[in-house]
C-alpha cells in the first residue's frame, strides 16, 4: 500500500557533479561534504536547524546511550544496566538491529551515528536525523513549548552530579529507594497543561478593584429582592481552601509529592524533580511520534532524491537507499506475521506525501475534504507549517485523507467485554471515513492512552490518608499488580497511607480500589 | 557543523549502571549461578555465563492499563474481508490474534525471567564469594620470607662487573673541562709548531716551556681518577611470599569408576578454579597414586589415564617427600584434599594412619577427604557403607584432627560438598545464626 513511494528515477543531468563518495567507505571528510550537501538540499526545502554535531560512535556505544534514553550523559541506576543487559543480550544473539542514529534534541543538536554504517547510510541518515529531526525539534509547537534544547545536556550535567553526591552522603541504598519509587510514577509526573503564573499582589490588587468596578457598574437593586440561599447548604469552605493551597485535583503526582509530602527532605525533594523535569523533557517525543518520524522520513527522502539527481550520489548508492528506505516504511497487514501495531514511519511518511500530492494535484475529493490546502501549490510551505503546529492526535484527525485510508485499508474493530464478539464498526468506506479518523487519531493522544489518575484529596489534620482517583476511561481498569507496587512506592514517599480508587467516569461508581501503608523507608 | 569522533572515547560508561544492577540481583544471581554449576561442566564454568532472574526482583512497576478490562477500539490496517457490522469471533485470549502488541497483551508475557549474561569475572565472583582456605593466617603467611634485589642509584664503591660506565665518564669529562686538563690536540699543535720553528727563533724556549707544563699538567690530572668512579647500587628488599601450598592426591585405580574419577576431577577442577582465583601465591602440587604414587603436573593430573591397584599409603609417603623436600612445616600452610573411592588394601590401614597422625596431619591446616560415591548410591550425608579409608579417618577426626570428610556420589552434590569444606567460617555462622 505504500509501496508508491518508488517513484521513477527522476531523469540524471549524470555527470553534471561529482559524486560525493564511490564505494561503501567513508572518512571525516567525506562526511563533512555530505553534510554540506544535505545542508544545500535542506536549505532548498526552507528548513530550519539548530546547528548541527555530529557524533560517531561504536555498537557498544550506542548500547550505552540506548540504556540511558538516548542521552550523552545521565544518572546512575541499576534499571539503566538492566536495560544495557537486555539490549545487549539481544544484539549479541542477533535478535535485534541497533538503530543507525540516535539524535538528541539539544542545542546543537547532537547526532550519533554508527561507525558501521557505509557512507550511503551516512547520508541517509545525516538527511534523516541532522536535518529532518532537528528541523521538527526546532519548530514544533510541543517541543518549544515543554523543552528548553539549549538548557538540556547542562541540566543532566547537574542531575547526575547531584544524584552521585547524594550517594556519597546518603549511601547508595537511600537514593536508589528513592529513584525507584520516583521512576514508578514517572509517567504521572509531567505537566499536561501550561499552568496558570501565581498572580503577584500587585495583579491581585489591580484584580480586587476591577471587580468591585465591575460590581458597582451592574448594581441594580432589584438583585437584593431575590430569595436567599438556605443556610445549611453552605460547601465546605475549608476543604475548599485545602484543595487550593495544595492545588488539588493534581495530576502531576511527581509535582504533588515535591511540594507537598510532609515527610520528604530536600534532596529527595530535590531528587524526585530531577526525575519529573525528564519525564516532561520527553513528553512532547510521545506526542510526536508519528510526526517527528514523518517529518524525518520525508526529510530524508526529498533530500537523498535530490542528491541522486543532482549526480552527487551513485545509482548503487541510490539503490541501496531505496531498500533501507523502503524497509523502513514497511507496514505489514494485521494478520501478517511481524505486524507489531503502526509503524509511526510508515503513517507519517504516507501522510506527508499525501498532503504534498494534496497541495499540489489534489482531487475532486481532496477538495471538498482539504479546502484550506487543496491546489494551493507549495508542498514545503504547507508542511512546514504542519510541522511547526500539529502533534499527532490534531495531526491524524486533521490531515488523515480518504485516499490515504483505502491505501491502507483501515478498519475499525470493537472489543467490548459485554458483547460476544467482536464487531466492526467501521471500514474505509464513505460512512466509516469521518468515524474512523476520529478513533484513530485518539489512538494517538497521550491523555486517551495514559490512565487519567489524579491526587483528589488529602486530610491533613486528620490521619493524612493521600486519596487517588483513577478515571477508568472505557472501564478499563489498572494492571492489579503493578497498580498495587506504584501504589505502594506512592505511600513511601507521601509517608503515610494512600488510597487508589478505580472510578467509572460514566457513573462514579468504584471499580477497584487499593490501598497502601506507607513503609518507613525514607525516614 | 562539527563532527565529533567518540569512537576512541573510554567504554563502559554503563558499568556503574551495571554494577547497581547486578547488586539490586545479587541474591537470585547468585542463586542462579551455583545452580548452573551443577548442570554444567566444570570446566566451562563461567564460559557462558547466562542468568535468569525472575522479573520480579527487577520490576519497573507503572500505573498500565490492564487490556482484558472494558471496552477497547482497535484500528487495523489491511482489511481485505470485512465491512461495517460484520462480527469477528473473539480470538482466545481476548483479541490477542489481533497482533500481540495491540492492547498491551505483551506485558503479561515480559513477567517472566529475565535473562542476561555474565561476564566470567563476575560470574566467578558470585560463585566463589564466601570461601576460603580455613585457617590461612595462622602462620607466617604475610611475613617476609625472600628478599628480592633490585636498583637504587649509584654507589661509589662496588664490584668492577658493576661499573657504571656512562656515569663514570660523565664525571670524568666535567672534572676534566672544570681543572682545564690540555686536550691531546692542543699537545699535538703545539708539537707540530716546534717541529717546525727554526732552532735560531727567539720564541723557542718559551714554547718548550709552554709544551713541557702542559705536559706536567697533563701527568697531575689523570683521564679518569678514582673519584670518577660510579658502581650501580643494588638493594634488597623484603619480598612477601604467601606461603601456603595445596596437596591433590588423587586416587586412580582400578577400582574408581569413571564416574568416580570424573567427580573426583570436577572436584579438583573447582579447587583449582578457587586457589588460582583467589590466592595468586598458593602453589599446587598434584599427586595421582595407584598402588604407588607420582607427583605430576596439572596436565597429566586431569587428563592422563593411567591406571593399577591402590595403595592409599602411597600417595601419603609422596606427600610426606614432597614436604620434607620443598615445604618446611614452619614456614608453610599446608593444605590436602584427597579424593578417594575409599577402597584401600586392608593391610595397607595401619600404616596410612601411622602416616597421617605422625606426618601428615601435624603438618597440614586443613585436611580435605572427598569420597566419590556410586551414581546410584545415597545421597550425600546418608553413609551406609563404611569404606576402610573413611573408618580410618573417622577415627583420626575424632582425635581433634584438622580433617574434614565429605562423601559424593552425584555431580550436583559437588559445588555444595565444596561449599562445605571451604566455605568461610564467619559466613557459616552467620548462616546458621
Amino acid at each position: 500500500m505504500v509501496g508508491s513511494i518508488i517513484r521513477p528515477t527522476p531523469q540524471r543531468i549524470s555527470g553534471s557533479q561529482e559524486p560525493l563518495f564511490t564505494g561503501n567507505d567513508w572518512d571525516f571528510d567525506t562526511i563533512r561534504r555530505i553534510h554540506d550537501a544535505c545542508e544545500a538540499e535542506a536549505r532548498d526545502l526552507g528548513l530550519s536547524w539548530y546547528p548541527n554535531q555530529i557524533e560517531i560512535i561504536t555498537a557498544e556505544q550506542m548500547l550505552d546511550a540506548y540504556a540511558s534514553i538516548g542521552m550523552p550523559l545521565f544518572y546512575k541506576h541499576w534499571s539503566f544496566g538492566k536495560h544495557f543487559a537486555q539490549h545487549e543480550a539481544g544484539y549479541r544473539r542477533g535478535m535485534m538491529g541497533l538503530a543507525y542514529e540516535i539524535v538528541i534534541n539539544s542545542d546543537p543538536c547532537i547526532s550519533y551515528i554508527m561507525e558501521e554504517n557505509t557512507a550511503t547510510m551516512q547520508t541517509l541518515v545525516i538527511a534523516h536525523a541532522a536535518f529532518g529531526h532537528n528541523h521538527f525539534f526546532k519548530n514544533n509547537y510541543l517541543f518549544k513549548q515543554w523543552t528548553d534544547a539549549e538548557g538540556i545536556l547542562d541540566y543532566l550535567d547537574f542531575a547526575k552530579g547531584f544524584i552521585s553526591r547524594c550517594e556519597e552522603r546518603y549511601g547508595h541504598a537511600a537514593v536508589e529507594a528513592v529513584l525507584d519509587a520516583a521512576h514508578a510514577l514517572m509517567s504521572q509526573g509531567v505537566h499536561r497543561y501550561p499552568r496558570k503564573k501565581r498572580p503577584d499582589l500587585a495583579s491581585e490588587q489591580r484584580r480586587e478593584r476591577e471587580r468591585a468596578e465591575h460590581g458597582e457598574q451592574i448594581y441594580n437593586d432589584l438583585w437584593r429582592t431575590l430569595p436567599q440561599k438556605v443556610a445549611g447548604a453552605r460547601p465546605d469552605l475549608a476543604a475548599e481552601r485545602r484543595k487550593a493551597l495544595l492545588e488539588l485535583p493534581q495530576e502531576n503526582i511527581l509535582y504533588f509529592l515535591e511540594k507537598a509530602a510532609p515527610r520528604l527532605r530536600p534532596w529527595q525533594r530535590e531528587i524526585l524533580r530531577i526525575v519529573r523535569l525528564v519525564a516532561q523533557y520527553f513528553y512532547p517525543q510521545r506526542q510526536t511520534k508519528v510526526m517527528n518520524e514523518g517529518c524525518a522520513t520525508y526529510c530524508h527522502y526529498r533530500i537523498m532524491n535530490a542528491l541522486s539527481e543532482k549526480g552527487l550520489i551513485g545509482e548503487a548508492a541510490y539503490l541501496e537507499f531505496l531498500q533501507s528506505h523502503t524497509n523502513v516504511v514497511r507496514q505489514p497487514n494485521y494478520n501478517e506475521r511481524g505486524y507489531n501495531g503502526h509503524n509511526p514511519y510508515a503513517i507519517g511518511f504516507a501522510m506527508m506525501q499525501d498532503i504534498a500530492r494534496i497541495v499540489e494535484q489534489p482531487t475532486q475529493e481532496d477538495r471538498a475534504w482539504f479546502p484550506e490546502i487543496a491546489g494551493t501549490g507549495d508542498a514545503m510551505a504547507t508542511l512546514r507549517d504542519v510541522w511547526a503546529n500539529y502533534r499527532d492526535e490534531s495531526f491524524i484527525a486533521q490531515f488523515l485523507s480518504p485516499k490515504l485510508m483505502r491505501e491502507m485499508r483501515l478498519f475499525h474493530v470493537v472489543d467490548d467485554p459485554d458483547e460476544s464478539d467482536l464487531y466492526v464498526e467501521a471500514i474505509h468506506d464513505e460512512r466509516g471515513y469521518r468515524k474512523m479518523r476520529r478513533s484513530f487519531a485518539r489512538q494517538y493522544d497521550v491523555a486517551w492512552l495514559d490512565p487519567d489518575i489524579e491526587v483528589v484529596d488529602v486530610d491533613l489534620t486528620g490521619d493524612r490518608r493521600l486519596i487517588v482517583h483513577h478515571r477508568a476511561l472505557n472501564r478499563i481498569t489498572l494492571q492489579k499488580d503493578d497498580a498495587r507496587r506504584v501504589l505502594q512506592h506512592l505511600a513511601d514517599l507521601w509517608g503515610y497511607d494512600a488510597v487508589l480508587k478505580e472510578i467509572d467516569p460514566a457513573n462514579d461508581a468504584v471499580l477497584a480500589e487499593h490501598h497502601a501503608t506507607a513503609r518507613p523507608i525514607f525516614f | 557543523m562539527h563532527i565529533v569522533d567518540r569512537r576512541l572515547n573510554p567504554g563502559g560508561k554503563s558499568l556503574a549502571n551495571r554494577q547497581r544492577f547486578l547488586r539490586r540481583v545479587k541474591d537470585v544471581a547468585q542463586r542462579a549461578v551455583r545452580e548452573s554449576a551443577r548442570e554444567k561442566d566444570i570446566k566451562d564454568l563461567g564460559k557462558d555465563g547466562r542468568v535468569s532472574v525472575p522479573a520480579d526482583g527487577v520490576r519497573e512497576p507503572r500505573f498500565a492499563r490492564q487490556s482484558g478490562t472494558g471496552l477497547h477500539d482497535h484500528i487495523l490496517p489491511g482489511n481485505k474481508t470485512y465491512v461495517e457490522g460484520d462480527r469477528i469471533e473473539r480470538p482466545p485470549s481476548g483479541g490477542g490474534g489481533k497482533g500481540s502488541g495491540e492492547g498491551g497483551e505483551g506485558s503479561e508475557n515480559s513477567e517472566d525471567a529475565f535473562r542476561f549474561v555474565l561476564t566470567r569475572d563476575e560470574f566467578l565472583e558470585l560463585f566463589l564469594e564466601d570461601l576460603e582456605l580455613p585457617d590461612l593466617a595462622k602462620r607466617r603467611l604475610s611475613v617476609v620470607e625472600t628478599e628480592g634485589l633490585r636498583r637504587a642509584g649509584y654507589t661509589i664503591s662496588g664490584s668492577p662487573a658493576n661499573l657504571a660506565l656512562t656515569r663514570t665518564l660523565r664525571n670524568s669529562m666535567s672534572r676534566r673541562i672544570a681543572l682545564k686538563r690540555p686536550k691531546p690536540d692542543e699537545i699535538a699543535a703545539l708539537e707540530a709548531r716546534i717541529a717546525a720553528t727554526p732552532s735560531s727563533d727567539p720564541d723557542l724556549p718559551e714554547l718548550l716551556l709552554t709544551l713541557s707544563s702542559l705536559r706536567e699538567r697533563t701527568k697531575r690530572i689523570p683521564y679518569v681518577d678514582p673519584l670518577d668512579l660510579r658502581y650501580r647500587r643494588f638493594e634488597t628488599y623484603p619480598r612477601p611470599v604467601a606461603q601456603a601450598v595445596m596437596f591433590c592426591l588423587m586416587d586412580v585405580s582400578g577400582s574408581m569408576t569413571e564416574h568416580m574419577k570424573d567427580l573426583a576431577k570436577r572436584f579438583y577442577i573447582l579447587l583449582h578454579i578457587f586457589l588460582t582465583r583467589r590466592y595468586r601465591h598458593v602453589e599446587i602440587v598434584f599427586i595421582r597414586h595407584t598402588d604407588k604414587a607420582t607427583e605430576v603436573d596439572e596436565e597429566t593430573f586431569f587428563g592422563s589415564r593411567e591406571t593399577g591397584g591402590t595403595l592409599v599409603s602411597s600417595a601419603l609417603v609422596e606427600m610426606k617427600r614432597v614436604i620434607a623436600e620443598r615445604y618446611d612445616p614452619n614456614d608453610w600452610n599446608i593444605y590436602a584434599a584427597q579424593a578417594s573411592d575409599g577402597d584401600n588394601v586392608s593391610s595397607d590401614g595401619p600404616t596410612s594412619t601411622e602416616l597421617l597422625r605422625a606426618h601428615i596431619l601435624p603438618a597440614c591446616q586443613h585436611f580435605a577427604y572427598l569420597e566419590v560415591g556410586d551414581e546410584n548410591g545415597p545421597r550425600a550425608g546418608f553413609v551406609e557403607h563404611r569404606t576402610t579409608l573413611w573408618r580410618t579417618y573417622e577415627g583420626l577426626a575424632k582425635t581433634g584432627a584438622p580433617i574434614a570428610m565429605r562423601k559424593v556420589n552425584h555431580r550436583r552434590d559437588i559445588y555444595p560438598v565444596f561449599r562445605e569444606l571451604f566455605g568461610r567460617k564467619d559466613a557459616r555462622a552467620e548462616a546458621e545464626a
